[in-house]
């Protein structure tokens, strides 16, 4: 018995859904995605040419990532599990996985091989966080600024953002800890290596907390993808975060006067989970899917709509151009040399133990 | 204040003017928020901002695209089809209960009078949010979630208040010797409920029909957690359009709703002076 | 005949006494209208009622530490959490027990990310044990205490087990507590930290800027009614539709709208630069603050105020006010005496319409309030959709709901539900 969507309705009238196909997968699939630029790669790369192959297989966009882990726990409670294949940040992947909420794969086995015969587990090597977690892409993110209003010179590290002499005027940050505590005690002088250990006690969250309060006033806290690169086509912010693949499209498609600041740019994975306890059909057909879209050649035609890095190591000699503008795409992947000069290596594990905690204190100290 | 009398002292005159001046700019207040969104969508770039050519009145800073994309563009025009589809149904359910309900209610005498009221508004009253995340555990359990009806009965939900508003309202003033004549005479209930009383109530029932209809049609918290992806309304779109992807599209379809809201208006507006010349009456 | 007349009770022109009868009138006029509201009862009750009741419920379940941990539960019964000595053998060997049941299906980290909302910290306790507790023999490899520790030392510290021990009931006020920055100690409910202060602020902040929504609305309202029930019905209707055309439009749309006039580099302050009021390099901020929420709020709720005011101020005879000044009172005094007392059923049931849709509101808060000029609905909204702790947003969401039903209460009691007019 399958249901899609279409026939929900003659199901909930009829009560009886007629087994109409008699396959073992079945034939309509809800992706959950970001939306934006990033779903519409994902739609171009692999998406179509999978419906393509597959006459009578029909794909239902949801852009609800965003709230996924909380969608997906309720759904877990209320046992009605509606999407097949979900995209995930790694953090919210590992702890899917932790809470039982997403599936474990194999990845050697339900995963294509690279061209040359290396194994998945190989090709995707370190960016395999976790057991339940396909990586597409490597992002970043990082800060953009406008050129025509900086000033003569532009900013050239992260800790530009708290100079408010040099670089008045607002900028914009993500509302969450995540990154910005790591950036203000960067800039308020610890070590690199320290970071996670002093953010670890009561002072150093007090540390970071009150460096962030001498730019609290010039701050616009954004919450969802496409907000800084419209503030910056305002000139509402001077210079704000976000990722990195949402500038380039601004600064690339949109002609806008933006330029990249990729000193301390925060590293972080995105990639398909499969929802835990999909009946036989569903769970067949996402994982048929799974196969086609992340294989070598299908990762790689991603990069040609979008700045984000392929996950696996074997795509990477195949980016090529941007699919419409006809531009290199390397130099704009955040992995190219020339941008990773000085990265901030997000820690997974420590945000997995300490966000909760974290994320009550940052609310509060936003609502002060 | 139909006019001015003509022995107003220079005083009320100040006074009447400078009204007439402070009603304006209220009216403007309202009406602001629209009117800058129509040439926004006209703006041949992806951001909701006045460009310089805009400004120039250079046909280069203006373009029908984002009307293109309306049209052309498949999660658009599904979402318009949900919404058409979800809004009118959940339209009748509430107007059909809602309008016996509210004639139940204002017959005399009626038990827990206070508490039935508190319940039948309590949609209204109960933040949207809380609303929202119950239904969406609640309609999992029972099926609902993810479904056409299940949207259209979260719906019907969220108007019934309405509709019980508007409706209980022109029953106040209901005659109800009216439909005692009526049994008198020998029409059965259902006869009178209809040539008798709804005629003579339509007029809040087509008022608590729009507001249950325009509940439905602008609705965006309950939908996204009680649809799935293949209800997904213009809200829902809308939203998504100004979360994840900056695209003036949604202004475009704002423009088009706007357009299509004043001809209705215009439309209803122009009917009830036609009616009110055919039965000869004046417009007061 | 005649004799039973006089004697007996008054008959109806059945036989049966009057009284009877009428009461059987009364019964069935009663019956009627039950049968009439009943389907609607139902319906609400099953589509919204219930769901509603279902969340609220959330706000005092904490079902899932018996569930997950019944053996530990049990054995703590015997400790006492006021004692400095971390629970003996036994309680660990019970809790390897439910740790290794657990994380074979994967639920430790459930109960683990419930406690962790009490005591920070005790998530990562629990998931990293239960990991490798999974491939224990929790029957006979003890001592379990000193491998437990081993394992991980976050056993070893008392404030753990007495979060567990406090937080071992069915039912828990917790939720409730943390919704009004307290929270359940070993000994009893405490205050916060200030550092996690935050929904007492939010609460009263929600309420203070709807009641100066609610004003503003009555201030722009007031007039536009006014004029809109003292001209010819033709021009009211003309103007009817610049109320009703916002309310037509999609609140988002027009939320996008008023983010586009009043930011820095947006039309208001153009226009306000390009007319030399302010200069270019101190363009007001209205935006992102407490100003932007109660501008963009007051707009989306104005035909809220209008419509009822307006449907109030319709039924308010002219000839009052001519009859007042026909007696010597000025147009001040008048309006002031007479109209003004009228038209106060009017005020009500905007204000109270307005109030509460505006203290629910939380989408128009989140896009143009910045973090000054949000609401406690975008707390709760916070909690449900992105952190998952619906017990906490429940809790929050009861209290929010509290308040709506206690003013809900007064408005029905002063001016009467009836009387709230829509247009």
């Amino acid at each position: 018995m399958k249901m899609t969507k279409l026939s929900a309705l003659a199901m909930t009238t009829a009560l009886v859904a007629p087994a109409a196909f008699a396959e073992d997968m079945a034939n309509e699939m809800t992706l959950v995605s970001w939306g934006g630029s990033y779903q519409s790669s994902q739609d171009k790369a692999y998406v179509q040419p999978y419906v393509a192959n597959n006459p009578g297989v029909k794909a239902v966009w949801d852009e609800s990532s965003a709230e996924a882990v909380a969608k997906l726990r309720a759904m877990n409670e209320a046992g009605n599990v509606t999407w097949d294949l979900v995209d995930v940040v790694a953090s919210d992947a590992m702890r899917l996985c932790d809470e039982g909420l997403a599936e474990e794969i194999n990845h050697d086995e339900d995963l294509a091989a690279a061209p040359d015969g290396t194994l998945a587990s190989e090709d995707f090597g370190d960016l395999l966080v976790s057991d339940c977690f396909i990586p597409q892409i490597v992002y970043s993110t990082t800060f953009g600024y406008r050129t025509d209003l900086v000033g003569a010179e532009a900013p050239t590290t992260v800790c530009d953002i708290f100079d408010l002499a040099k670089f008045p005027g607002k900028r914009s940050l993500q509302k969450r800890p995540i990154d910005n505590m790591e950036w203000a005690l960067y800039c308020d002088g610890v070590a690199k290596d320290d970071i996670y250990d002093v953010l670890g006690t009561d002072e150093g969250v007090t540390q970071a907390l009150n460096k962030l309060d001498t730019i609290k006033d010039s701050v616009v806290w954004w919450s969802a993808g496409a907000e800084t690169p419209q503030l910056l086509a305002d000139g509402e912010v001077v210079m704000g975060s976000t990722f990195n693949g949402r500038l380039f499209s601004a600064i690339a498609e949109q002609n806008q006067p933006i330029g990249m600041l990729w000193d301390m740019q925060s590293f972080d994975l995105d990639g398909w989970i499969i929802p835990a306890g999909l009946p036989a059909d569903r769970k067949a057909r996402a994982m048929d899917f799974l196969k086609f879209a992340t294989d070598t050649q299908r990762l790689a035609d991603q990069a040609a709509y979008i700045s984000y890095g392929p996950a696996r190591a074997s795509s990477a000699p195949l980016v090529g151009k941007h699919a419409e503008l006809g531009i290199e795409m390397a130099p704009h992947m955040p992995t190219d040399p020339a941008n990773a000069g000085n990265v901030h290596t997000y820690d997974y594990e420590w945000w997995a133990d300490n966000r909760d905690d974290l994320d009550a204190k940052f609310q509060a100290w936003l609502v002060k | 204040m139909s006019a001015l009398p003509p022995y107003a002292t220079t005083g009320q005159r100040a006074w009447y003017y400078s009204f007439r001046v402070i009603c304006g700019l209220i009216f403007f207040f309202l009406i602001a928020p629209i009117v800058v969104i129509i040439p926004l969508s006209f703006n041949s770039q992806d951001f909701f901002t006045f460009t310089p050519e805009m400004l120039r009145l250079d046909p280069e800073g203006f373009s029908l695209k984002h009307y293109r994309d309306f049209f052309s563009n498949d999660s658009w025009q599904s979402a318009m089809w949900n919404s058409l589809k979800i809004a009118p149904m959940a339209t009748i359910v509430s107007v059909t209960f809602g309008t016996l309900a509210a004639i139940g209610l204002s017959q005399p005498h009626v038990p827990f009078r206070r508490a039935i009221m508190a319940i039948l508004i309590s949609p209204m009253i109960v933040p949207l949010i809380i609303s929202a995340a119950g239904m969406y555990f609640f309609y999992s359990r029972i099926g609902l979630q993810g479904t056409y009806i299940g949207v259209v009965l979260a719906h019907a939900a969220l108007g019934i208040p309405f509709v019980i508003i508007t409706v209980t309202a022109t029953l106040v003033g209901f005659d109800r010797s009216l439909t005692r004549a009526a049994a008198n005479m020998g029409a059965d209930p259902v006869t009178t409920f209809f040539r008798i009383q709804m005629p003579l109530i339509l007029p809040g029932v087509i008022s608590g029909g729009l507001f249950a209809f325009i509940t439905s049609f602008d609705e965006v918290v309950v939908v996204l957690f009680v649809g799935s992806a293949g209800q997904k309304t213009l809200p829902w779109q809308m939203f998504i359009g100004l979360r994840e992807q900056i695209s003036p599209t949604i202004l475009a379809v704002a423009t088009i709703l706007v357009a299509i809201s004043i001809m209705l208006l215009a439309t209803v507006e122009m009917l009830r002076r036609r009616s009110e010349r055919l039965r000869g009456m004046s417009p007061s | 005949m005649s004799d039973t007349t006089q004697n007996g009770p008054v008959l109806a022109a059945d036989g049966t006494p009057l009284k009877r009868s009428l009461a059987k009138a009364l019964r069935m006029q009663k019956l009627r209208a039950l049968m009439l509201i009943a389907p609607l009862l139902l319906f609400i009750l099953v589509t919204f009622i219930l769901p509603v009741g279902d969340m609220l419920f959330r706000s005092v379940d904490n079902r899932i530490v018996q569930e997950v941990l019944p053996n530990t539960v049990r054995a703590l019964e015997t400790w006492d959490p006021a004692s400095s000595e971390i629970p003996d053998e036994a309680v660990f060997a019970a809790l390897a027990v439910d740790l290794k049941a657990a994380a074979e299906i994967k639920v430790h980290t459930k109960v683990a990310k419930r406690l962790n909302y009490e005591n920070p910290g005790l998530s990562s306790v629990f998931r990293k044990s239960g990991r490798k507790v999974r491939k224990w023999d929790v029957e006979n490899e003890g001592p379990y205490k000193e491998r437990l520790i081993e394992l991980n030392d976050g056993w070893a510290d008392i404030e753990l087990w007495r979060t567990i021990k406090t937080y071992s009931g069915t039912r828990t006020m917790g939720y409730f507590l943390n919704a009004v920055d307290m929270k359940l100690g070993a000994t009893g409910a405490e205050v916060r930290p200030e550092t996690e202060r935050i929904y007492n602020t939010m609460l009263i902040r929600t309420m203070r800027m709807s009641l100066i929504i609610t004003f503003s609305c009555i201030m722009l309202g007031y007039p536009v009614a006014w004029l809109l029930a003292n001209i010819t019905t033709r021009s009211a209707n003309m103007l009817m539709i610049l109320v009703l055309l916002p309310f037509w439009t999609s609140l988002l749309v027009r939320t996008s709208s008023w983010k586009i006039l009043l930011q820095q580099q947006g039309v208001i302050n153009d226009v306000l630069v390009w007319i030399g009021l302010v200069g270019d390099d101190n363009r007001l901020v209205l935006i992102n603050n407490e100003l932007g929420t109660i501008i963009a709020m007051t707009h989306i709720l104005l035909p809220f105020m209008i419509l009822p005011m307006y449907s109030v101020m319709q039924t308010i005879q002219p000839t009052y006010l001519r009859a007042a000044k026909s007696l010597g009172a000025t147009n001040w005094t008048a309006f002031w005496r007479v109209y003004f007392p009228q038209s106060v059923p009017g005020i009500g049931a905007g204000s109270i319409l307005v109030f509460i849709l505006a203290v629910g509101y939380y989408i128009t808060p989140a896009l143009v309030g910045g973090t000054k000029g949000t609401f406690i609905s975008n707390l709760i909204a916070y909690h449900i959709s992105t952190s998952g702790n619906w017990g906490l947003g429940a809790a929050l969401g009861a209290i929010l709901l509290a308040v709506v039903l206690v003013l809900y209460w007064v408005y029905d009691k002063i001016v009467g539900i009836d009387n709230v007019k829509l247009g």
